[in-house]
């Protein structure tokens, strides 16, 4: 208990006094939900829209009218008019506009006649979000339309009506779950990966392997540590993130309660799992060239930034191993949803056997000589 | 306190350690009394810090066996890692900590008792003067300071038996000589064993009472500096070059008086004697005699540097030039 302790305690230290290293293995969770949340939670704004009217009926100016009116409200899109479709073609493949707008000749005499009226929504599809934000706020326009226009609709149509359960989640605070086991990650990274190595490089291990300590001593030691760290920084994520995303009530004791609990099972779990990877790594550059390919194998298919259910099948096995998939939801469930516990008490109980089975798995691999 | 076994401190026996094929210890045997301060003397890559590492229990013998205290290095590696203390060659104290800090790290490590943590630091880090510094971050520390730090550190268990890998490589000449002062004190005072490694020639000299020459991995000489000395033929060292070398110019001096033998190294002989002033002044008439000029001419009493030479048949300064051992490979630092 002794030798534990004392592995522990040097560790701690030494952390306390390398306060740059702490602050980096913050920052760059911080950065990241910050800026992601901004870039991806936005609506997107101020397309341009070219419309080529070559019909000029009653119903066009209608429709015409109604678009502007939109565009000019919610400032989605911005329109301009063109007379001919070739030029709005050209413009179109330039990059001038993002889509066309085709009124056939026809048009006003369909609608007259109670046909089918067609327009043309011609676009860049290159860029899907832009492409997408288009699509729906036309399908709404040609509904309202259809809704008040000219033909009374006779045939039974089916609404349905969206209730939702919380409040409008935006894009910074879904992803915040995630960058917080991002930054748990990075600690255990860091304090399990790099610098573990690095004392080993140094011969600092040889100075502890010349003692009596056991392999399960060692390794304790190394993993409560470890895990030590990488609850600091989970915990400044949970409330400085909380905060920045604008969480409801973030620091509610019983909320903040079940957060620590999670907090530590996430890093026990991930920094077993680090160890258990390098336990027979003895080259520095190791840990640093294997960071990258860990994080995006970990981090994108664990729920973090999109839903799982939009994966193809190789990632969904991948997403049912990961650690941080259950992490993720854990988080997720408390800090947007506030469940109580056992709604997350399946994630504890996965972290805490893939933590026991890593702790085994490291001791086993473990060498006591050089 | 006397809990020492009967035997020598440390025997080895036909030890052995190889790495795919390539012995880097190849069948050493000898033994260390208690209370011995011995040397392990050789060039880099000679095998040194391989044979320390086994004696520590960090990495098994490949073949042989070697007891420490008595217990087998193989078979009871925890109740040899009890009794001894060890400095590896790399400087491996925390910067980050205080020179108190790394200590106390390590006497909980060793399991010391709580109530004999403190009185123990306090007069080890006082005997390597270090006192004054106990709670300065080692990162202040110059070569030599870290040095005495780690010897103090590797003795807050009161071992009986202490390695030392290189304890002075990399270190000034006046903290070379302070780290002999701290540590012939500390054997005294603590009645030690002592195993250390070296590839000074002075520091063997003046601190081992015997000093086993290992060169590849093999045990080339053992035995007392003195003894090393007289054991080579000559009690000087005369290196001598001539303005030109005629035929058979080295066999006329080995007919000079007193000279016991030579070897000559492109223009350089190399002559030993048992009577230095009579072989020089005989040089130089033999060399007037055939209108010869002495271009250079110097007189020493032996080293071990010419043990070394003569066992080896290179010299222990070529050697330190070979190839750079494997432990640097992923060492940041090496003092
Ligand atoms: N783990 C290892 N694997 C392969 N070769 C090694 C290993 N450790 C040491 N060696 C080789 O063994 C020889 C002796 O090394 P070492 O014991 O470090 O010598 P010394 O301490 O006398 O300088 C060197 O040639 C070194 O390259
Ligand atoms: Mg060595």
């Amino acid at each position: 208990m002794h030798r534990i302790l004392a592995i522990i305690d040097r560790d701690l230290r030494k952390f306390m006094r390398s306060p740059t290293l702490m602050f980096a293995s913050m920052l760059f969770p911080l950065v990241q939900l910050v800026v992601l949340g901004y870039a991806f939670g936005g609506k997107i704004r101020e397309l341009k829209v070219g419309i080529v009217d070559q019909d000029r009926g009653m119903p066009t100016v209608k429709l015409r009218e109604m678009f502007e009116a939109v565009g000019a409200n919610a400032r989605t899109f911005e329109t301009s008019d063109y007379t001919d479709l070739q030029q709005a073609m050209a413009d179109l493949r330039n990059g001038r506009i993002s889509a066309v707008l085709n009124i056939p000749p026809n048009f006003s005499r369909q609608a007259l006649a109670k046909a089918v009226p067609e327009i043309a929504l011609i676009e860049d599809n290159t860029d899907n979000f832009a492409a997408g934000a288009l699509q729906g706020i036309f399908a709404d326009l040609i509904a309202t339309y259809n809704a008040r226009g000219s033909v009374p609709r006779l045939s039974p149509t089916v609404t349905v009506s969206v209730v939702e359960v919380y409040p409008y989640v935006p894009y910074i605070q879904y992803l915040l779950p995630g960058t917080i086991v991002l930054a748990i990650f990075i600690s255990a990274m860091i304090g399990g990966g790099i610098i573990f190595i690095d004392d080993k490089a140094r011969g600092l291990h040889e100075g502890y392997l010349v003692t009596p300590i056991t392999k399960l001593e060692l390794i304790l030691g190394f993993t409560l540590s470890g895990a030590a760290k990488a609850f600091m920084s989970g915990l400044v994520l949970t409330t400085m993130g909380s905060i920045i995303a604008g969480i409801a009530h973030p620091l509610e004791p019983i909320r903040l309660l079940k957060l620590l609990l999670v907090i530590v099972t996430t890093a026990l779990a991930l920094i077993s799992m680090m160890f258990m990877l390098m336990v027979r790594v003895s080259d520095p550059l190791v840990p640093r060239a294997i960071f990258g390919v860990l994080n995006t194998l970990l981090f994108f298919p664990s729920g973090a930034v999109y839903p799982i259910n939009g994966f193809p099948l190789w990632m969904k096995v991948i997403s049912t191993i990961d650690p941080f998939t259950y992490a993720v939801h854990a988080f997720k469930s408390l800090l947007l949803k506030n469940t109580p516990l056992m709604a997350i008490s399946g994630d504890l109980l996965y972290l805490s056997i893939f933590t026991t089975i890593m702790i085994f798995l490291a001791t086993k691999l473990f060498r006591r000589t050089l | 306190m006397d809990n020492r076994n009967k035997g020598a401190a440390i025997e080895v026996d036909n030890i052995r350690k190889c790495f795919n094929g390539f012995c880097a210890v190849d069948g050493l045997s000898f033994s260390v009394e208690h209370g011995e301060v011995f040397g392990l003397l050789g060039p880099n890559g000679a095998g040194k810090s391989t044979l320390i590492r086994m004696l520590t229990t960090l990495i098994p013998p490949t073949s042989g066996a070697a007891r420490v205290n008595g217990f087998d290095v193989a078979r009871s590696p925890n109740d040899v890692r009890k009794c001894i203390g060890v400095i590896p060659q790399a400087m491996t104290s925390d910067l980050e900590l205080t020179a108190e800090e790394n200590m106390l790290i390590f006497a909980k490590l060793y399991g010391v008792p709580r109530e004999r943590r403190r009185p123990a630091i306090e007069s080890l880090l006082g005997a390597v003067d270090l006192l004054q510094w106990a709670d300065k971050p080692v990162k202040n520390f110059s070569g030599g300071m870290r040095r005495r730090l780690e010897v103090a550190r590797g003795l807050v268990h009161e071992p009986q038996i202490f390695f030392l890998d290189e304890p002075t490589t990399g270190l000034d000449p006046a903290s070379r000589v302070g780290v002999w002062e701290m540590l012939m004190k500390l054997k005294k005072q603590r009645d030690l064993t002592i195993l250390l490694t070296t590839h000074y020639m002075d520091e063997a000299d003046k601190l081992c009472d015997r000093i086993a020459i290992v060169d590849h991995g093999k045990l080339v000489a053992l035995d007392s500096p003195l003894k090393l000395k007289a054991s080579i033929p000559g009690n000087n060292i005369l290196e001598v070059s001539f303005s030109e070398v005629p035929d058979g110019w080295i066999d006329k001096l080995r007919g000079l008086p007193g000279v016991q033998s030579v070897k000559s190294d492109e223009h350089v002989f190399r002559i030993n004697t048992d009577n230095g002033p009579q072989t020089t002044v005989a040089v130089m008439e033999v060399a007037r005699e055939h209108r010869l000029e002495v271009t250079s001419l110097s007189v020493q009493s032996t080293t071990l540097d010419n043990v070394f030479m003569f066992y080896t048949g290179h010299q222990l300064r070529d050697a330190l030039q070979e190839a750079p051992s494997m432990d640097s490979r992923f060492m940041y630092e090496r003092r």
